[in-house]
């Protein structure tokens, strides 16, 4: 139970997926410019990494490295991740229109976004096995949702200030994103 | 060689398993969508005003294919985009005649005076909120342009400190109604031309003292109706467009030239 913990904490905090791991900055600068929509999108990438990492870690546990096929993990794990996402939009838009309204436009973003590619094809690297694999990418989702929440906080506030005129627009918010990066740094000093 | 083979194999038994797990959840969560809907959508002005009561194109679009709303909800699109929505609903549409804003003031600075001593900020509704004096006129246009602001259509032009309705623009939406402190805009339809242009409520001679283009209340407008249209309520007279034939009489009479005549008089 206490490695699960951990494993989350890491997911989310020391190994941050896009302040550390520099995975979805993509989305992570483009859906964060109003605080609603990058709430929306963090629940999206977290109902669809949970997901992506139980689903990855049950094929590759038993189709994958059973039958030696390591080395096509990567084009496997698109291919699952990209028709399960479309498969989760179709089941939401049927059973939870309240939930597909608010997430819907975001699912097919999140199909090509890397974090979700990257959390499969780390938690091969690290050997978790399945329950490990959910509790990680759960983390791992945490751990974009709370960047990118926190991005689009501090972009509601620069907005509002005065900034020197090279600076408006993209580099100032390229800044920001630098100096989260930097304050994340610390949580890498935390060891167990 | 055979790792390739294995290799091949299994990618192509993932994607077809994948394939046909998208082929089934596809057709078992199927949802029907009312292809009238985006039909309909498709009529509607898009600029999402609101004037429907609905919140924005997308949602009055889904009341009317839903059957919640009449065909003709739409007073910004009019009879041409009623017709084309009736034909997609299957129902012929009473035209409904569009409406454009309309601002009952001339106390443009030359007609009026503005000695105000209002210094703050350039917002008709702050103007008002601010207690102070603007203009003489207590009913009059403020000038600030707080309806231009709201416009989506870029309709409201503020000249000579009187706020005008560019008509060829103004698509009716009404959002300049709600803007303005005075409530000095009314909609009106769009074929009338003859129109009150004042607000004033004042008995005659106060009006005079502010304004020299004011209503002042001397019913010979009345008198000279035949369609029995207009009428003076409270020292104001107004016109009640469904009985106006546009004949313009009134505003030939009007002492002081505050009814707009009708074109080509």
């Amino acid at each position: 139970m206490k490695s699960l913990i951990l494993i989350i904490i890491t997911g989310a905090l020391i190994n941050n997926v896009v302040l550390n791991q520099f995975l979805g900055i993509c989305s992570f600068l483009g859906v964060s410019k109003q605080m609603k929509a990058s709430a929306s999108l963090g629940g999206a990438v977290i109902f669809v990494i949970t997901i992506a990492s139980a689903v990855a870690s049950l094929l590759y546990d038993y189709v994958l490295a059973p039958l030696g096929m390591d080395f096509m993990k990567t084009i496997v794990f698109i291919l699952v991740i990209a028709a399960l996402v479309q498969i989760v939009e179709m089941f939401l838009k049927k059973t939870s229109p309240g939930v597909y309204k608010a997430l819907g436009i975001y699912l097919p973003l999140i199909t090509t976004n890397c974090a979700v590619l990257g959390v499969a094809l780390t938690n091969v690297q690290d050997g978790y096995n399945f329950i490990e694999s959910v509790f990680s990418g759960f983390g791992t989702a945490v751990g974009f949702t709370l960047a990118i929440v926190l991005l689009a906080s501090i972009r509601t506030r620069i907005r509002e200030e005065d900034i020197p005129a090279p600076l408006r627009g993209a580099p100032i918010v390229l800044i920001s994103a630098a100096l989260m990066s930097i304050a994340f740094m610390g949580f890498s000093g935390l060891s167990f | 060689m055979q790792i390739i083979i294995i290799t091949t194999l299994v990618i192509a038994v993932i994607g077809i398993v994948v394939g046909a797990g998208l082929v089934f959840t596809g057709k078992k969560f199927h949802v029907d969508v009312d292809e009238r809907e985006s039909a309909v959508r498709e009529c509607l002005p898009g600029n999402n005003c609101g004037a429907c009561g609905f919140a924005g194109c997308d949602a009055l679009a889904a009341a009317i294919a839903a059957g919640n709303a009449s065909v003709n909800a739409c007073p910004v699109g009019g009879a041409p985009v009623a017709q084309k929505i009736g034909k997609i609903m299957g129902q012929t549409a009473e035209a409904v005649e569009g409406k454009v804003a309309f601002v009952r003031c001339k106390g443009s600075c030359d007609v009026t005076h503005n000695q105000g001593n209002y210094v703050g900020i350039k917002d008709c509704r702050s103007a008002v909120l601010s207690g102070l004096n603007v203009t003489d006129c207590a009913y009059g246009c403020l000038g600030f342009g707080s309806c231009a602001a709201v416009c989506p259509q870029d309709a409201i032009r503020v000249v000579d400190g009187v706020a005008m309705v560019v008509r060829k623009k103004c698509v009716g939406c009404g959002l300049c109604v709600k803007a303005c402190p005075r409530g000095l805009i009314e909609l009106v339809p769009a074929s009338k031309r003859v129109i009150v242009q004042c607000s004033n409520k004042d008995r005659g001679p106060q009006v005079k003292k502010v304004c020299s283009a004011g209503c002042i209340g001397c019913m010979l407008c009345t008198r000279q109706c035949e369609s029995d249209a207009i009428h003076v309520t409270n020292n104001l007279a107004s016109i009640q467009y469904e009985n106006c034939t546009q004949c313009g009489k009134c505003a030939e009479k009007c002492p002081v030239k505050v009814i707009t005549p009708p074109p080509g008089a």
